[in-house]
This record gives structure tokens, C-alpha cells and sequence, in this order.
């Protein structure tokens, strides 16, 4: 499978996206924001830093990057597409994703370990995640407040929209399980057709036990089996 | 002429910049203050002299871009 890591200026995390891709035996390679075509590819992913100094609003800027009207398209066309952390950023800005993310609630940069727990896995980003596994995975975020209206958050919960939450290690919904004040606790959503997902918490940097933890894999393997899954329907 | 924009966070959003500089104001001695919160000010400065025309530019580029309608709301002066 060809994995697309877009690169912004001031983006850090396209690296460890790469490696986290390749670890999985996957192709991956990097796209420089100003390319107008995605080329071969059969996933995105928006990476995580800085992209833009955040200046105005985080993502608010590579938004309107040539390569993010590929991106659109190619989810307009039922690709996958994998916002982290900044990537989250910018896919809500992009409106490919509902809501927004704004300063964490206590004002300072969180960079630890989290835990999140599944909400569903009835979707290419969770499917592999086995029932009740609790991943470990790392957050390095100053604006990760995830925020949506009521209506908003009761739509993206009638549509099971909803797919990772910040919990304890024991897989409960707490407050000082909740590293920014995200509403309800959300770490990561997609869309409502399913093919678009964004989280605050880095996958890619837990995709070897070196690193701490491996459970960020899951969601690579996710990705890849729904992948292979399409290819094998089409075949 | 210049535009000026000034963004702030809506009412319906946490803003704890907003708390925190209150809590500040207060432990430093001021009294009454009620509620803080804290936005963005941009100045465009732009050529020509058709306001009118001006206005509605700007408007939009302050709905698309400018700000974040999700979270923020505008307002817009033009001199």
C-alpha cells in the first residue's frame, strides 16, 4: 500500500509517519505542500507540528495549500485520509472534519502519555483494534481542545462518528484522564462517510516498543487491512 | 484605507485565556472586573477608495480565513 505523508512548512511529524508506515512493511513517502496532485496513493496522511509557525490558527494556513484541493478530492472519492495531531488541525479547518481545536483547557503544553479508549471499531481506523485493548499512546499538543456545538456533538454521536476517547489506564472516562478539556473527552473522530479521521495523539510515535509503546500501529493496521480489504472486493 | 478586524472567541467556547488574565487582573489589586476575554486584532491596510467594495471582501475573507466561524465570531471596520 502507498502511504502519501503531506509536508507543510514547519510540519515534524511527516518523518516519524514515514517510519511508522515502513515499520509495517508499507510504502510511504513524502508530498511538499505545494504539489497539485497526490499521485500514487492509496492513503493520506496529514502530519503533525507546527505547520505555519500555527500562526493565525493552528492549520488555519495549510488549509488552503495546493495539495489539501487533492486531498479533498481524494476523499471526495472515498480515500483514506489520517489528520494527527496538526493534520487534526488542519482537517477541521479544511471542514473535512467537524468541529475545531482550540488551547487546552489548562493552558499548557501537554507532552506525556495518554490512554484512549475505542469508541467503535466499525471503521478503517479501528477495525484492527482488539475489544477493549486500552492504547498508550503519546500527546504533544498545546491546542488540543477538541470543541463542537451541541448539535454537532449529538450528530457525531448518533452517527457513532465518535472513535477514540482519553481515558485511565483502566479504560474510564475521567476528568484528569482529559489532558486539554476535550468535550465528552474525544481524542479523534471521522466523518460521517467514515473514510476521513483525525486524532490528537500521535500514533506513528508508538509503532515500535523502543518507543515506548507499539499500540499506534493498530491504527496503520487498520488502515491497511481496509485497504487490502477494498483491493481484494475489487478484485 | 484601512480594515480593521477584531476576532473573538464565542460565547458558547471555553476561553481559559480569557479566565486567566481575569484571575490575574484581580490578584494584581483590580476591582469589578467582571469577565475577560481574549481575541485577535487584525489592520489590512488596502488600496483604492470603494469601501462598499472593500466590505464585502473582507467579509468573506474574514468568514473563510480570517476567522474560524466555528469558534469565533468578527467584527469588521472599515476607515
Amino acid at each position: 500500500m502507498n502511504f502519501v505523508v503531506l509536508q507543510f512548512p514547519a510540519s515534524n511529524c511527516d518523518q516519524d509517519a514515514v517510519h511508522g508506515v515502513r515499520v509495517l512493511g508499507h510504502s510511504a513517502r513524502l508530498l511538499w505542500h505545494k504539489e497539485h496532485s497526490l499521485g500514487e496513493a492509496d492513503a493520506v496522511i496529514v502530519p503533525g507540528g507546527f505547520s505555519y509557525g500555527d500562526y493565525l490558527r493552528c492549520g488555519a494556513i495549510a488549509r488552503f495549500s495546493p495539495v489539501m484541493q487533492a486531498v479533498k478530492q481524494f476523499a471526495e472519492n472515498g480515500g483514506l485520509v489520517l489528520g494527527v495531531c496538526n493534520g487534526f488541525q488542519v482537517l477541521t479547518e479544511a471542514g473535512l472534519l467537524p468541529g475545531a481545536l482550540i488551547r487546552n483547557r489548562d493552558l499548557q503544553f501537554h507532552c506525556e502519555h495518554i490512554f484512549l479508549k475505542t469508541a467503535t471499531n466499525d471503521s478503517p481506523f479501528t477495525s484492527q483494534i482488539p475489544s477493549g485493548k486500552i492504547l498508550r499512546v503519546p500527546i504533544a499538543h498545546g491546542e488540543g481542545c477538541y470543541f463542537a456545538d451541541e448539535q454537532t456533538l449529538a450528530s457525531l454521536k448518533a452517527n457513532n462518528q465518535i472513535l477514540w476517547h482519553y481515558c485511565d489506564a483502566n479504560g474510564n472516562l475521567t476528568e484528569t484522564a482529559n489532558p486539554n478539556g476535550s468535550l465528552q473527552n474525544i481524542a479523534g473522530i471521522c466523518n460521517e462517510r467514515r473514510n476521513v479521521a483525525g486524532l490528537m495523539p500521535h500514533p506513528e510515535r508508538a509503532c515500535e516498543p523502543l518507543l515506548g509503546s507499539a499500540d499506534g500501529k493498530l491504527i496503520f493496521e487498520s488502515m491497511i487491512h481496509a485497504l487490502q480489504s477494498r483491493l481484494a472486493k475489487a478484485a | 484605507m484601512k480594515a480593521k478586524i477584531i476576532v473573538t472567541p464565542k460565547k458558547a467556547v471555553l476561553d481559559p485565556q480569557g479566565k486567566t488574565v481575569q484571575n490575574a487582573l484581580e490578584h494584581m489589586g483590580y476591582r469589578g472586573v467582571k469577565a475577560v476575554h481574549v481575541g485577535k486584532y487584525l489592520e489590512i491596510e488596502l488600496d483604492g477608495t470603494d469601501k462598499e467594495a472593500a466590505r464585502q471582501q473582507l467579509n468573506e475573507a474574514a468568514h473563510k480565513f480570517l476567522s474560524n466561524p466555528v469558534i469565533e465570531d468578527y467584527r469588521l471596520e472599515i476607515e
